[in-house]
């Protein structure tokens, strides 16, 4: 059949199936229909739940301002699918065109979607994992649980690790009250994201607001008590720490265990797809009927050096999603490239934080307006001369204009005046990424949500 | 003969009804600079939305080369200290998010949807005011005395002095309209002068009561302002509050006239509306696209050369944003002449964008809302008596001066 003749039967009766049913797999389930699929729609999904919004989960949720059962995803249309929910897939069948279910059946596809995310890195140790009061937060069964638990006024709440999540469930302690001590490897919070320039003003805002922050030791060891519950926890620096609530925040793992042995270029860190959303299989071949989206995906960026990027970005997994979707019912000539500018959001102790473009790729900052001593402040990320990221504490108006300069490649560092520009900013310092081989417990790009009041376009080089 | 320059033709007042095809011509020079010393005028959406954004532009006046000769890029003629409208961070920061502390999110999330009944109020007792008559002035007597009103309330002007207050106001704001400016006599402007001095004591005094004895108010908020950005001297209340006095009441003028100007061009519309008052909401946002209350931003400079699209603006230079003609924009809006209310991709430059976006734009959308609203629901078959209407001469705040409307009665 002609590829034109292909396509048109694929809109029409085709049979697609989205594995995955969180942010990403809806919004590409809502643009298959939006953009005129009338074939069969199946979305596969572990949790038993509709699609949800994760990132109040470690906000508003746990002040107790939302509820962890009401984040429901809004919808943008009908999509007239068959939901299978409470079921997890456990493998996929490249050849014979068939995902597996862990309850023994099969769902056979002309075109499938993979978006199945990232679940949050447990406790290594499984033993001191199984103590009561040890949490992990990602799901809505965690906020739930966590949200119980920090109802119960906790004597002391520990987090292990001060990325973006640990910070904001540390924020959410101290702003019920409750005594709280993070733990991180690195110098300070936000380090492997925003590097230690920016780090050291995270620092000073934990501690400011009552937190017990640790910086530079690990956590060794759980102790729990007779009855299985968590009581303390062991640090490298031989201190102990009296807690009744352990949550564990070491960022996240990649949910392609399922597909082991599939033949797909699939592994611990996600699942290799072309800047199309195309599946690359085990070797380096692109396929065509297998598309990736979301957490999961690795895709190359042409404004990062090609390189793979992997985002855990709210906005990602939308732009992601409408890109698959539209290139999985598309023949060649009208398929779209996924450029997404990655762009992620935090709030955390009173202070919205947002950045654009790749922070961890910069050797060097700059602090082009406001200062860091009143955590009021825009931060530009150079790498070999050019823009490549920018990020903001309190100033998030001021992003756009600095996207657009790492859209353009524009030279850095900034030699032009922008306004409220402190001597402070008139030179770049090197930015302070820990050493990448050094083992981090985050992935290059990090975390938290994107706010949906706030959702960008595409990048698209050139306008429409 | 030589064609006078489009700019002089955007700002000539016998184009002021319908400046939008002025517009269209404008686009096609992405970057109109006519003569030497005048500005960089940029009307196309993304560009635009980009310079509102720019960090190497500046809001302050003292950053100009050269003031302009025109009325609309010179610093405010209050007499008071500079406004956060006229300034750049880190002053604009500080004064506005302590207004702010007092107006909206997060620390005042429900001031402005709390005056929802009050607004309603307001709107009813000003339409159950108009009594018998079959013709009516919407400006006159509705859209101009209501958003004043509002504003005492906000501010917390005692209801009895609010006669008083809207005698100082009304002169006031007729003095900064640059048209009357230059056309007003030395009584007209000694009224001015003294409507002034008037409003500036009798807040000070106000300032004072509420300092003493702080109410539910914005005057006794900003005086007793005390979080982390510390508090406002008494100079910036006052200039504070007058900037929310200015700002906040052409442009509510404007917004309510062109609205129902609009919806009288558009029966169809004005019927759904009188059917379904939930549409205002959509109809309001498509207003301020399609015929937003302020035309354009001169007042900006930029403190860097900018390149744009093949053009060096050079440091010091004026540059006018003009919002009407990028909420025009063929590239960014589908059909951008239509006015169509359940237009789904909205994103529009009414409000501005960046650090300045309006600052009372959750108090305005209301008042349009609930006005709108109310004047389609109670007016009895309104009918334009002339189209177009007489407009006011000001470029930047355009709206009608005028709106005479026949109805064949008042609805309870």
């Amino acid at each position: 059949m002609p590829a034109e003749e292909f396509h048109e039967w694929l809109r029409r009766e085709g049979r697609i199936v989205i594995v995955g049913a969180s942010l990403a797999g809806l919004r590409a389930a809502e643009t298959l229909r939006a953009e005129g699929f009338t074939g069969s729609l199946t979305l596969i999904g572990d949790e038993p739940y509709e699609p949800y919004d994760r990132p109040p989960l470690s906000k508003a949720v746990l002040l107790g301002k939302a509820s962890p059962e009401r984040t429901d995803l809004p919808r943008r249309r009908e999509i007239d699918a068959t939901w299978r929910l409470g079921v997890a897939a456990s493998g996929l069948d490249l050849a014979g065109k068939r995902v597996r279910l862990a309850d023994g059946d099969e769902v056979p596809y002309d075109r499938l979607l993979i978006a199945t995310g990232v679940r949050a890195r447990p406790w290594p140790k499984e033993d001191e994992a199984q103590l009561d009061g040890v949490f992990t937060l990602r799901t809505r069964d965690d906020g739930v649980r966590l949200h119980r638990r920090l109802n119960a006024s906790p004597r002391r709440v520990f987090v292990i690790g001060a990325g973006f999540t640990g910070s904001e469930i540390a924020s959410a302690c101290r702003d019920r009250g409750i005594a709280v001590t993070v733990a991180e490897r690195a110098d300070a919070p936000l380090v492997g994201a925003l590097g230690g320039v920016v780090g050291s003003v995270a620092a000073d805002l934990h501690r400011e607001n009552g937190v017990d922050l640790r910086t530079g030791v690990m956590v060794t060891g759980l102790e729990g008590d007779s009855s299985g519950r968590v009581r303390a926890a062991h640090l490298s620096d031989g201190s102990v720490v009296e807690t009744d609530l352990v949550i564990v925040s070491l960022g996240a793992t990649r949910n392609t265990d399922w597909l082991e042995g599939s033949g797909l270029g699939a592994g611990p860190r996600g699942i290799a797809c072309d800047a199309g959303c195309r599946a690359f299989d085990f070797r380096g071949i692109v396929t065509d009927d297998v598309y990736v989206a979301g957490d999961v995906a690795r895709s190359p960026h042409a404004l990062f050096g090609y390189q793979f990027l992997s985002l855990e970005h709210w906005g990602n997994a939308v732009a992601q999603a409408e890109v698959a979707a539209h290139n999985m019912i598309s023949a060649g000539a009208d398929r779209r490239p996924h450029l997404w500018v990655p762009a992620f959001w935090s709030s955390q102790f009173g202070v919205n934080i947002k950045s654009v473009g790749v922070p961890s790729m910069g050797d060097e900052i700059m602090i082009t307006q406001g200062s860091l001593a009143e955590r009021r402040f825009v931060g530009v990320y150079g790498c070999q001369g050019r823009v490549i990221a920018a990020v903001s504490f309190d100033n998030t108006r001021w992003l756009e204009f600095y996207q657009r300069q790492i859209e353009l490649g524009a030279p850095f560092p900034l030699e032009y005046p922008t306004v409220d520009r402190r001597p402070e900013g008139r030179k770049p310092v090197p930015a302070d990424f820990p050493d990448p081989s050094l083992p981090t417990h985050g992935p290059t790009v990090i975390l938290s949500g994107y706010s949906p009041a706030d959702r960008r376009l595409v990048f698209t080089p050139g306008r429409r | 003969m030589t064609q006078p320059s489009l700019l002089s033709r955007i700002t000539d007042y016998a184009n002021r009804a319908d400046p939008y095809p002025l517009y269209a011509e404008l686009r096609r020079t992405p970057v109109l600079h006519e003569e030497e010393g005048g500005p960089y005028v940029v009307g196309s959406y993304y560009d635009i939305l980009g310079l509102l954004h720019d960090p190497r532009v500046s809001s302050d006046a003292s950053n100009l080369t050269a003031a302009g000769d025109d009325d609309l890029s010179g610093p405010e003629a209050t007499g008071l200290p500079p406004s956060f409208i006229r300034l750049d961070p880190p002053e604009h920061d500080r004064l506005r998010r302590i207004a702010n502390s007092s107006f909206g999110p997060p620390h005042r999330p429900h001031r402005i949807d709390s005056m929802r009944e009050e607004l309603a109020g307001i709107v009813r007792e000003l339409i159950d005011g108009l009594g018998e008559t079959r013709q009516i002035d919407i400006v006159d007597e509705f859209a101009y005395p209501f958003p004043v009103t509002v504003i005492c309330r906000l501010l917390g002007v005692p209801r009895e002095d609010e006669p008083k207050f809207r005698g100082w106001v009304d002169p006031l704001v007729a003095s900064l309209d640059p048209d009357t400016r230059k056309n007003a006599d030395d009584e007209f402007q000694q009224a001015a002068q003294e409507a002034r001095m008037q409003l500036g004591m009798y807040l000070a005094g106000l300032v004072e009561q509420r300092t003493k004895e702080p109410r539910d108010d914005m005057l006794s908020d900003l005086a007793t302002s005390h979080g982390a950005d510390g508090t406002m001297s008494m100079m910036e209340v006052l200039s504070t509050a007058v900037l929310l006095l200015i700002a906040g009441h052409e442009t509510t003028v404007n917004l309510i006239t062109n609205g129902m100007l609009t919806l009288l061009r558009h029966p169809e519309v004005l019927q759904r509306l009188r059917e379904d008052p939930g549409l205002s909401v959509n109809i309001v946002e498509e207003l301020l696209r399609y015929e937003p209350p302020v035309q354009l931003v001169p007042q900006r400079t930029c403190i860097a050369d900018i390149e744009l699209r093949g053009v060096t603006i050079p440091k010091g230079s004026r540059i006018w944003l003009v919002l009407g003609a990028g909420n025009r924009d063929p590239e960014r809006f589908k059909d951008p002449d239509r006015f169509d209310p359940d237009r789904e991709d909205i994103q529009h430059l009414g409000f501005g964008s960046g650090i300045h976006s309006c600052f009372g734009a959750p108090l305005a959308r209301l008042e349009a809302q609930l006005a709108l609203a109310e004047l389609a629901r109670r007016l009895e078959n309104p009918r334009l008596v002339e189209d177009p209407p007489p407009y006011r001469r000001n470029a930047v705040l355009r709206g009608p001066r005028h709106l005479q409307v026949t109805v064949d009665g008042i609805r309870p």
